[in-house]
């Protein structure tokens, strides 16, 4: 067989690191010296700059880089893992061998010649923001603290601050993997308290994804996320205290879709599901939500966050539809959970860097827009609360309790959104709760890429998204006392 | 008790990463900048995970990494690196001080003053080898045993996450260009178990209990924590909901911890100079009741909050932080100090890049004389919470509602398991409303409370 030409690729580690093709076979060799049916080697090199403005100074500016390998070997449902910050042969093969030692059988040769992976081009990025003057990125935080000190005289106290990284990474395989990609990521951050003599709220807002500077010059400028966080600011210095109980819930589009990716999301991940300790474990091909709701994840849309050309395993991504009119269809996979389960590797195979063994994670989760007018949803809702903006979330996949934190929300009585109210936590069952989605709004709308994901101690950039929706029945948890009349202060 | 005895600038241990340190700081000053501080670490670690009595992953490697801060006068830059090859390091430093030209002049900014810097002298009791003393069949064995000591325990335990081994070292220099130098090593080992649990019907429930020890001998046998993890699982099946209440609540120690947690967070003097806590301008007054007393202290021999210096090279020291209900000192490194026109506390703690946070040492609620046990029984209907999920805690507004799960309390026992509800309520008046104070008090990481009973927070539920 001929090897397909590597040489019309940037070959980010072959420049920089001397790194051959010979050099990779012999890593994978050594990680294949003591038997095994798989060996992988990730090489990572990151480059990070990051700038926080506060009380209208510049106060910190930072810069860095960290690289590394990361050696795997799989032997059936055994994983041996090592890693090096050090790029020379020799820490390689050390990690390799170190690694090889989960298996305990006559080596093995990898496959000869490596395939190069079908690369997308998700985030086609001239001048990567990392390497762009550092002057504009200070534009941006003074720009943000000015626009929201503007907003209001309440606002007194803003932080601003953006970051952006370049992430180079290779991924070679015994079974002939050969992936690299160029994984840009930027983000800006804006958090705002507003004060009065006797009270005083906080409003937060952020955005970004795998873009270039000029993304934030744009729509989504410093302006844009400055004026969000100070309006959630104002609006909760006069927020009522929250009503406790279970009643109906109403989310906004976009971030709130934090509710797939902790209600269903996480428990649809292959790995808890092959060790049957998630509570959707053997519910492939069940009613899982109401009629309205298809839930998909999508590693491959251009330019978010949570998108990937090639997963942190070398295979490609792609969009996977979770759960169809209300059937559970299928799970997130990584190689180690397709080969083990003898299912398709959907491509979501993602570690925090090389230091990490990779799993099966999300890439951007969303629900697909539905017939009704959102207006409509709120009007049918006789008692309850609208939630648009959230905090983070969090589930318990083997019973499959989640919550989410509600950060802006408001009453809804007699079909009128009427006081904003305090933040609270809402809680529920994942398997069940999109059984109650009565109503799916026409708007779905993605986030503005700020989330990410925690999982046994790794992070990794998500991107989440739904429809305006209606849940029947949710607990909220506020403070404040039900009465029959309907919520006392 | 421990020295606090200076030794600034009498190294003990000439290492190749003292003098790296040192080194970067004079090429920062050689560079033109008017102080710099150098931070270096590395660190190893091994893990392994068994389930089901089959090894599931092993995990053995060790890393470095340097940071550098330089101040050019009042404007400050930091750069890192994980390579340690010269060009790497000579592009480290002369990015920060390239950065630091469009940072701000901040009047508060700067290093340490000379006078202030030092490190506990003595045995602080953080470091010993027997971590890695195992061979590694034994290492995974620990693992297996925990395991197995939880689905041995009761039949309804029929799945694993998994038993877990884990050890880790850590060596970290400091220096900077008044002249000080310090380096401490700290070791670390523990054993887990994740079993899960299921009724009948299918319904799964899990849960976890682990050691944690800086020295092997220290740790727990793996049975004992197998088995406490299978009694805190089998104990959630069949949890129902709770209906919508305000009723007395108990706080087991791992959830009590996490209400500490947020005192801290609301004196961290980076949160009260911005007035973005609900305890800004409280400094002595009342914050909590009589019962409250709360300490931070940074140099208890053996603690897994304890090192000799803070991440600015400040000596740890101990701190009452509220003292009978009284807020008696926020928490504080250089900056926040000069802030709020105040001393440092030696709470710096520093990453590789950025400017230094706010850390606690060995933070913790004194204890009270009765046991938990006391505390439930005399509750005629009320809630033990053992979990909490999410975070949900407004530090600006005390504003306070999370997820929990537990047992419902009936007639002073444990009368059923509850989850899917929520407990809330504000955390200015949480403070005031702790009744009842256990005596059970017990570090397992650097915060740590004993068991807690608070009055007047809100159950949501049916």
């Amino acid at each position: 067989m001929i090897k397909p030409s590597l040489a019309d690729k940037q070959r980010f580690f072959f420049d920089h690191y001397g790194v051959t093709e010979n050099d990779l076979e012999h890593y994978l060799g050594a990680a294949l010296s003591a038997g095994g049916d798989y060996a992988d080697l990730y090489f990572e090199y990151l480059s990070s700059t990051s700038l926080m403005v506060d009380e209208s100074m510049v106060k910190s500016a930072s810069q860095g880089i960290s690289a590394g390998c990361g050696v795997r070997v799989v032997s059936g449902e055994r994983t041996g893992y090592a890693y090096t910050d050090d790029l020379s042969a020799s820490r390689i093969l050390h990690a390799a061998r170190t690694a090889a030692l989960i298996a305990s059988a006559p080596a093995k040769t990898p496959v000869a010649g490596f395939q190069q992976s079908a690369a997308r081009s998700l985030y086609p990025v001239t001048l990567p923001s990392v390497d762009a003057e550092i002057t504009a990125k200070v534009e941006l935080v003074m720009r943000a603290d000015k626009a929201a000190r503007a907003y209001d005289p309440r606002i007194q106290e803003v932080r601003a601050s953006y970051a952006d990284e370049l992430r180079n990474i290779l991924v070679v395989a015994s079974d002939g993997t050969f992936a690299e990609d160029s994984q840009p990521l930027a983000r800006m951050n804006v958090s705002c308290i507003a004060k009065t003599e006797n009270n005083s709220a906080r409003g937060g807002s952020g955005g970004g994804g795998r873009v270039a500077l000029d993304f934030f010059f744009g729509d989504k400028n410093p302006e844009f996320f400055a004026k969000e966080a100070a309006r959630q600011a104002i609006l909760q210095l006069d927020a009522r205290e929250a009503p406790a109980g279970e009643m109906e819930v109403v989310l906004g589009p976009g971030w709130p879709g934090v509710l797939l990716h902790e209600a269903v999301g996480h428990g649809l991940e292959a790995d808890f599901n092959r060790k049957k300790t998630s509570a959707f474990a053997g519910l492939i091909g069940k009613r899982v939500a109401s009629e309205g709701c298809t839930v998909i994840d999508n590693g491959t849309m251009p330019w978010r966050r949570g998108s990937l050309n090639v997963d942190d395993e070398g295979e490609p991504t792609q969009e996977t539809v979770l759960i169809e009119k209300g059937i559970l269809k299928g799970y997130l996979s990584d190689k180690l959970s397709a080969r083990l389960m003898g299912i398709a590797d959907t491509g979501n195979g993602r570690r925090e860097s090389y230091e990490h063994i990779p799993m099966p994670r999300m890439t951007n989760t969303y629900m697909l827009a539905g017939q009704d007018n959102p207006e409509d949803i709120i009007r049918s809702v006789k008692r309850g609360i609208y939630a648009v903006n959230f905090g983070g979330g969090q589930v318990d996949i083997t019973n499959g309790k989640f919550v989410f934190g509600a950060s802006e929300a408001y009453m809804i009585e007699d079909g009128q959104i009427t006081a904003p109210i305090k933040g609270a936590t809402l809680i529920g069952n994942g398997p069940d709760v999109l059984t109650r989605v009565s109503m799916v709004g026409n708007d779905l709308k993605l986030d503005e890429g700020v989330g990410t994901c925690g999982k046994d101690g790794q992070a990794v950039p998500v991107g989440v998204g739904i429809p305006t929706i209606k849940i029947d029945r949710l607990t909220v948890g506020g403070t404040a006392k039900k009465d029959p009349g309907g919520f006392m202060q | 008790m421990p020295s606090t005895q200076l030794e600034t600038g009498r190294p003990k241990l000439e290492t190749d990463l003292r003098s790296l340190a040192q080194d970067i700081v004079r090429r920062a000053m050689n560079g033109g900048a008017t102080a710099a501080e150098c931070v270096v670490r590395e660190g190893d670690e091994f893990s392994t995970l068994v389930r089901l009595g089959q090894v599931e992953t092993l995990k053995e490697s060790g890393s470095r990494s340097i940071g550098v801060r330089v101040f050019n006068g009042q404007r400050a830059a930091s750069t890192y690196s994980s390579d340690f090859s010269a060009p790497a390091l000579d592009r480290m430093v002369k990015s920060a001080l390239e950065l630091s030209k469009i940072t701000s002049e901040d009047p508060f900014g700067g290093i340490p003053e000379a006078a202030q810097l030092g490190s506990l002298t003595g045995d602080l009791d953080l470091y010993h080898e027997d971590v890695y003393s195992l061979p590694g069949p034994d290492r995974i064995d620990y693992a297996r045993r925990a395991e197995k000591a939880a689905l041995d325990f009761d039949p309804r335990i029929k799945n694993s996450e998994g038993g877990s081994f884990d050890a880790a070292t850590g060596h970290k220099v400091l220096a900077n260009s008044h002249g000080f130098v310090g380096e401490y090593r700290r070791s670390y080992c523990s054993v887990s178990a994740v079993p899960i649990a299921q009724t009948e019907d299918g319904a799964m429930q899990r849960d976890y209990w682990y050691s944690v020890a800086r020295m092997l001998s220290k740790l727990e046998s793996p049975e004992q924590v197998g088995k406490v993890a299978a009694e805190r699982t089998l104990r959630r099946l069949g949890a129902r909901k709770a209906k919508t209440a305000q009723v007395p609540i108990i706080f087991d120690p791992t959830v009590a911890t996490s209400i500490l947690e947020h005192i801290f967070e609301g004196v961290n003097g980076d949160s009260v100079y911005r007035g973005a806590s609900f305890l800004a301008g409280k400094l002595g007054q009342k914050i909590a009741g009589d019962n409250v007393t709360i300490i931070d202290d940074g140099t208890i021999p053996g603690g897994f909050g304890t090192s000799p210096f803070d991440g600015e090279g400040i000596p740890t020291r101990r701190t009452v932080v509220v003292e009978k209900g009284v807020l008696n000192s926020y928490l504080l490194n250089t900056y926040t100090a000069k802030k709020l026109g105040l001393k440092t506390t030696g709470n710096a703690s520093r990453g590789l890049a950025g400017t230094p946070g706010i850390g606690p040492g060995n933070y913790f609620l004194q204890p009270g004389t009765r046991t938990p046990k006391q505390l439930i029984s005399e509750i005629k209907e009320g809630l033990y919470v053992t979990e909490f999920l999410g975070h949900g805690a407004n530090l600006v507004t005390g504003d306070y509602s999370r997820g929990a799960s537990g047992l419902w309390i009936s007639g002073g026992e444990f009368a059923y398991p509850v989850e899917e509800i929520t407990v809330a309520g504000n955390l200015k008046e949480m403070f005031f409303n702790i009744s009842e104070i256990a005596s059970d008090l017990e570090f397992r990481g650097s915060v740590a409370s004993p068991t807690l009973r608070i009055d007047g927070l809100t159950v949501g539920g049916e």
